[in-house]
C-alpha cells in the first residue's frame, strides 16, 4: 500500500466536540465530563443524523424489494459493508458480516467454526486479560467437546506473559482467542506477533477488536488474523451494530448460525440450499439503520485520522497518568508499555464504588467495578477498579476535574 | 435501635435530610451511617449471606426474637454500608408482616432514588428484597408452627 504523508493539522478539540450534541448536557447541575468511553462512546451528529434521515427518509426492507426505497436501503446499507472492508484492510466486502457486536461475533465463531473444529483432547487459548465475552463462549465450547481452555498469564505491568504464550502453544492447539487492546487495562497486545506464532502451529486465530477499532488502524490482512470482531457503539456508532470479518475460505466452510430469511438460495421442504456470503450469516432483516449510521461513525473516526486524534488521546493518557500518580495512595492497575487512552485505577481504603457515586455527583461518568473481567481483577487481589476512558472529545480541563472531583471524594470519605 | 413505628422511623429520616442543603452534606450524612454501622462478626461474613446483584460486597443477616426480625449488615463499600444502615434501622425489630407491607418511600424522599435503578452496580432494589426475603421467610415459618 502506497504510504502518503499529510500534515497534521493542529487538532481543534472545541471543533470535535462542538460535533457532539451531548456534551451539552448537564448532569447533577454540573457540565458533563464524559470519562466512561471504553464501554461506550457518544455520537457525532453526522451518526444521529444518518439514523433520522433514513427513518424520515427511505424505510424500507432491504435486498428484495424492487421499489425506490428498497432500493436506497439497500444501497446504503451495501456502503457500509464496502466502508468496514475499507476501515480494516479486509479483502473482499464478502468477507464482512453484520453482527449486534463483539460479543455475537465471537459467539457466531463458537458456535459455528468451533463445532465443526474442535473436538475431544483439542485445545484453546485465551488470556488472563480476555472479557467475559471472550471467556464464556469457548468456555461453552469446551464443556461441550471435551476441549481444554488454556490461559495466557498476565504480568505484574499489565501485559501478557509473551514466553508462556509461547509454551502453550502446541500441535493441540486449534484455536487463539485473544483481545487486541484490554478493556480493564488499556494494554494493546502484539497480535501480530501472537498470530504468526498460532498459525505456525497450525491454529486458527480470532482478535476481539471492541476496544482496539477506533484507537488503532486496523489491518487485518497485515494482522493476517482469521477473524476479527468490533462493535460500533463504540466507535462513535449506535449500539446494536457490529461486524465480524472472517478470512473467506474459513467463512465458506463454516456450517451456517441461524437460519430464516436473507440467508437461503432455495427452500423447500426437503432441502434447503444457503446463500452466499456474506449473507449465509445473516438470517432475517437486519438492523439497517444502526448500519447506515456506522458508515457515518467509520467516516467520522477516518476525518479525524489525520488530524492529530491519536497525538491528542496520547496526550490525555500521559497527563492523566502523571495527575493521576499524583494522588496519594492511588495505584494504576495496567502500566503496560503500549497502552491505549485509559487509566484504570485504585486507591488504597477506598472502595471504587464510593468514588464513582461522589463523582456521578460532580457531573464525571466513569466506569467502576470488575467490568466484565473477573479472573483479571482476582490476578490483581482487587474487587475493581476506577476506570476512567478518553476519547477524541476529551479535554485536559476534563481530566483536571476528575482530579479535584477525586480529591473532594478522597477528602469526603475518610 | 430506633424506636417507633416504621413510619415513624422514615419520617425522623426524611426530616434529618431536609435540613442539608446539597449533595455533600447529604452523602457526608450517609457516609458518618454506615461509619458508625457496627462491623459484622466475621462469622458472618459467609458466602451466603451476600446479597448478589450488588457491586460492592453486602453482607445481611437476619434473626427471629418474639415474633420480630432484627437485621445485621455491612458493606465493603461505605456509601452502600450507609445506605444499608438506613434501610436495617427503618426496618430491624419489627414484624414480617410490618416489614413486608412497608414501602420504604423515605428512599425517594431523601433524594436516593438513583439508588434504587435497575442497574447491575447498585444494590439497594437487592437489598430491599433480600430483607423481605428474610421476613416472608419467618412469616411461613410462624404460620407452618401455628398450623402444626
Amino acid at each position: 500500500m502506497e504510504e502518503t504523508i499529510t500534515l497534521s493539522k493542529a487538532f481543534d478539540v472545541s471543533a470535535v466536540r462542538a460535533q457532539f450534541p451531548i456534551l451539552l448536557r448537564k448532569v447533577n447541575n454540573k457540565d458533563l465530563v464524559y470519562l466512561d468511553n471504553a464501554a461506550t462512546s457518544q455520537k457525532p451528529q453526522s451518526v444521529i443524523d444518518a439514523l433520522t434521515h433514513y427513518y424520515s427518509h427511505y424505510n424500507a426492507n432491504i435486498h428484495r424489494g424492487i421499489h425506490a426505497l428498497a432500493e436506497e436501503a439497500t444501497a446504503a446499507y451495501e456502503a457500509t459493508r464496502v466502508a468496514v472492508q475499507e476501515f480494516i484492510g479486509a479483502a473482499s466486502s464478502d468477507e464482512i458480516i453484520f453482527t449486534r457486536g463483539t460479543t455475537e461475533g465471537i459467539n457466531l465463531v463458537a458456535n459455528t467454526w468451533g463445532r465443526q473444529n474442535i473436538t475431544d483432547g483439542d485445545e484453546i487459548i485465551i488470556s488472563e486479560m480476555e472479557h467475559h465475552s471472550n471467556i464464556v463462549p469457548w468456555q461453552l465450547l469446551c464443556k461441550e467437546k471435551g476441549a481444554n481452555l488454556k490461559i495466557i498469564p498476565v504480568n505484574d505491568d499489565g501485559e501478557l506473559e509473551m514466553e508462556k504464550y509461547h509454551q502453550l502453544l502446541s500441535e493441540k492447539t486449534k484455536l487463539v482467542s485473544i483481545v487486541q487492546v484490554s478493556n480493564s487495562l488499556g494494554t494493546i497486545n502484539p497480535v501480530k506477533e501472537m498470530i504468526k506464532a498460532a498459525h505456525a502451529v497450525g491454529a486458527v486465530v480470532m482478535v476481539d477488536g471492541a476496544q482496539s477499532a477506533v484507537h488503532l488502524p486496523i489491518d487485518v490482512e497485515d494482522m493476517d488474523c482469521d477473524f476479527f470482531a468490533f462493535s460500533g457503539h463504540k466507535l462513535y456508532g449506535p449500539t446494536g451494530i457490529g461486524v465480524l470479518y472472517g478470512k473467506r475460505q474459513l467463512l465458506e466452510d463454516m456450517p451456517v448460525f441461524m437460519g430464516g430469511g436473507e440467508m437461503i438460495k432455495e427452500v423447500t421442504f426437503e432441502k434447503t440450499t444457503f446463500n452466499d456470503l456474506p449473507y449465509k450469516f445473516e438470517a432475517g432483516t437486519p438492523n439497517i439503520a444502526d448500519t447506515i449510521a456506522l458508515k457515518a461513525a467509520l467516516d467520522f473516526v477516518l476525518a479525524h485520522k489525520n488530524e492529530g486524534a491519536k497525538e491528542h488521546e496520547t496526550e490525555l493518557l500521559e497527563y492523566a497518568t502523571a495527575q493521576l500518580s499524583a494522588i496519594p495512595g492511588l495505584r494504576i492497575i495496567g502500566s503496560a508499555k503500549e497502552k491505549v487512552s485509559l487509566v484504570s485505577f485504585v486507591i488504597a481504603r477506598v472502595h471504587p464504588q464510593d468514588l464513582g457515586v461522589l463523582l456521578d455527583n460532580q457531573g464525571i461518568a466513569v466506569r467502576t467495578g470488575h467490568h466484565c473481567t473477573q479472573p483479571l481483577m482476582k490476578r490483581f487481589g482487587i474487587p475493581g477498579t476506577v476506570r476512567a476512558s478518553f476519547a477524541i472529545y476529551n479535554t485536559k480541563e476534563e481530566i483536571d476535574k476528575l482530579i479535584a472531583g477525586l480529591h473532594k471524594a478522597i477528602k469526603m470519605l475518610s | 435501635m430506633s424506636l417507633g413505628t416504621i413510619q415513624e422511623r422514615e419520617e425522623k429520616i426524611i426530616d434529618d435530610f431536609s435540613w442539608f442543603e446539597t449533595w455533600e452534606e447529604k452523602y457526608e450524612y450517609i457516609i458518618e451511617l454506615g461509619k458508625k454501622l457496627p462491623v459484622l462478626d466475621d462469622r458472618f461474613k459467609l458466602q451466603e449471606n451476600i446479597i448478589k446483584g450488588c457491586q460492592s460486597t453486602v453482607w445481611l443477616v437476619a434473626d427471629y426474637k418474639d415474633g420480630k426480625v432484627f437485621y445485621q449488615a455491612d458493606s465493603d463499600a461505605i456509601i452502600v454500608k450507609g445506605l444499608v444502615s438506613m434501610l436495617v434501622s427503618v426496618l430491624s425489630g419489627n414484624t414480617p408482616d410490618e416489614i413486608l407491607e412497608a414501602k420504604l418511600e423515605f428512599i425517594q424522599k431523601i433524594g436516593m432514588m438513583s439508588h434504587l435503578a435497575q442497574t447491575r452496580s447498585n444494590g439497594l432494589v437487592a437489598m430491599v428484597k433480600q430483607i423481605k426475603h428474610y421476613a416472608l421467610a419467618y412469616k411461613s415459618i410462624e404460620e407452618t408452627q401455628k398450623t402444626q
